[in-house]
């Protein structure tokens, strides 16, 4: 899929908590066909801080408003400036990157893992997989019920799993704490979170020998293939996060 | 219509726009968005004798107005190069050029050997300035005996296009730069990364796993451009500026400087396109300036200060 470099604009911001929040940005160009777990590279406004582009999962897609939406933790300087864009103002983007989530077996029982910031690709991919004839379901976990991001969006694809750290909603724990992990045996998992949280997960398809996809996150500087900072460690040596992943099944991965 | 064209030894360039090594990939990364053959040149992806993974993560870290890396030259080889990405490469029409790093004197005489038989490839850029890599790079490119030695041997075994990449990370830059010149280089380029460091007060670790790393981008622009304009007065072989070149702007001090060519690097994470655009407005700003040729502002500050 070739990449492009292309300038779109703000439709929406659109605050979700005080840490989150969802570009919704309108392409001047139609849309290629874009693939849950694909990204884009982010032109942030220029100042020393912000030199490099910040890599971003797409969220949605919605071909006939021709939009992505991308949805954004603020947690430094280049994010604050994005949370501050208004509808009109111009976001330069590098897309799509990346490889994408595999399309599981046919009736396959599919469960999609998000934790905090992780859930980004898996309203895409849940969409994507629901218009493919599957039926997802999510499990999503948070520090605490403030910090649930558009439960309702996830809700529409299929059941949605809750946990918070402090139990204010859903069961109290991590994501590989919630029973429906003991009680109900899936046969695919896709995954996207804290490091930790992934090592969890795959820990746990490991053991139950249950196919697994994780997306991963990584510093990076150009986002598709050239600079060689996002590696990770795989059974084939050191490989791109931007172009070989963010998409990794579980077995290529050195844990 | 102005001439962009320059020499550098007796291989023409069409422009003088060239990519740095280790920021342009092999160049088919950036197919997607520009025609590679447009530019004057490409320096590749740095290539050991035998594959390299390079340094663990993390890698970079974005710093001010720049960013540090330690890459640590992963690459898979020249084996792997020879079968695999030359035949890819054949295709453009621009100056090929492969940046070589050694551990050891006998790792760069052997890769000059087998990068000479390679016939698309029109030059080496001699990297004796990687400051990521345990053993070779940097020390080689910090210590005069062993440049000289690396240089004379190199420039025996290979008699095409031979350009030294220098390390700034020195007290007199032209010093090596004279070096290179004595021992038979056709050309120098500067400057490589300026060996850095960052830490993270959270985690309170170092921002890189090497601790130390190499910085590039805008913030080293203005110890480059004084590095290369003491090195355009200090020798008579054509100097290749690079350093925080992010427009053409930038292009064009280095060029009054004294550089006969220019080498896009860090740039080109963050516009793909922009070596391309850098062209363009090196025509545009000779034409405004009514200027017919590039070779016209090429040490202007020089002779105007002279």
């Amino acid at each position: 899929m070739a990449k492009r470099i292309d300038d779109f604009i703000i439709k929406e911001n659109r605050k979700i908590n005080n840490d989150f929040f969802v570009l919704e940005l309108s392409g001047n160009n139609y849309l290629p066909v874009l693939k849950p777990g694909q990204f884009v590279q982010v032109k942030v406004e220029e100042s020393p801080e912000t030199f490099l582009r910040r890599p971003l999962s797409i969220h949605d897609v919605d071909y006939d408003k021709n939009t992505i939406s991308l949805l954004v933790q603020i947690a430094g300087k280049g994010t604050t400036k994005l949370s501050k864009l208004n509808p009109g103002e111009i976001l330069n983007i590098i897309y799509p990157l990346g490889n994408s989530f595999s399309l599981p077996a046919e009736n396959s029982d599919i469960l999609l893992i998000g934790g905090g910031c992780g859930v980004a690709p898996l309203l895409f991919l849940g969409k994507y997989l629901k218009s493919n004839g599957f039926n997802p379901s999510i499990l999503m976990g948070f520090r605490n019920s403030d910090r649930i991001i558009e439960y309702d969006e996830y809700a529409a694809i299929g059941n949605v799993y809750l946990t918070t750290e402090d139990g204010s909603k859903g069961e109290k724990g991590f994501v590989t704490d919630h029973s429906i992990l003991r009680d109900h045996r899936f046969d695919y998992i896709s995954c996207c979170g804290p490091a930790s949280m992934m090592k969890a997960v795959a820990g746990y398809c490991f053991a139950n020998d249950i196919k697994c996809e994780v997306s991963l996150e990584k510093l990076m500087a150009c986002g598709f293939g050239v600079c060689l900072c996002c590696i990770v460690s795989t059974v084939s040596g050191n490989l791109c996060t931007c172009i070989d992943g963010p998409v990794f099944n579980i077995k290529d991965l050195k844990w | 219509m102005v001439n962009l064209g320059i020499s550098i030894g007796n291989l023409k360039f069409k422009n003088p726009v060239i990519t740095a090594s280790g920021t342009f990939g092999y160049g088919s990364e950036f197919d997607d968005f520009i025609n590679v053959s447009s530019l004057g040149g490409i320096i590749l992806k740095g290539t050991t004798m035998e594959p390299r993974e390079g340094n663990p993560y993390p890698r970079m870290a974005e710093t001010p107005s720049g960013m540090l890396n330690a890459v640590g030259l992963q690459n898979k080889g020249i084996d792997y190069f020879e079968k695999n990405i030359y035949p890819k490469i054949s295709g453009y029409e621009t100056n090929v050029i492969v940046n070589i790093n050694g551990s050891y004197l006998e790792d760069y005489i052997a890769l000059a050997e087998r990068v000479y038989k390679l016939e698309k490839i029109s030059a080496i850029e001699l990297n004796i300035s990687c400051p990521n890599v345990k053993m070779g790079g940097m020390a080689f490119g910090t210590n005069p005996d062993s440049a000289r030695e690396v240089i004379k041997e190199v420039r025996k075994v290979y008699s095409k296009l031979l350009i030294v990449k220098l390390s700034p990370n020195v007290t007199n830059i032209a010093d090596f730069a004279r070096i290179a010149e004595e021992e038979g280089a056709d050309s120098v380029s500067l400057i490589n990364t300026l060996l850095g460091m960052s830490i993270n007060v959270n985690t309170m670790k170092p921002s890189l796993s090497t601790i130390t790393g190499g910085l590039s981008g805008p913030a080293v622009k203005p110890v480059a451009l004084r590095m290369v304009w003491q090195v355009a007065r200090a020798v008579k072989i054509p100097v290749i500026g690079i350093g925080g070149i992010m427009n053409t702007n930038d292009a064009i001090e280095f060029f009054m400087a004294g550089a006969s060519a220019i080498e896009v690097g860090t740039a080109s994470f963050i516009d793909p396109q922009i070596s391309v655009k850098i062209i363009d407005g090196i025509s545009h700003y000779l034409a405004d300036k009514g200027f017919s040729d590039i070779k016209e502002i090429i040490g202007l500050i020089n002779r105007n200060s002279d």
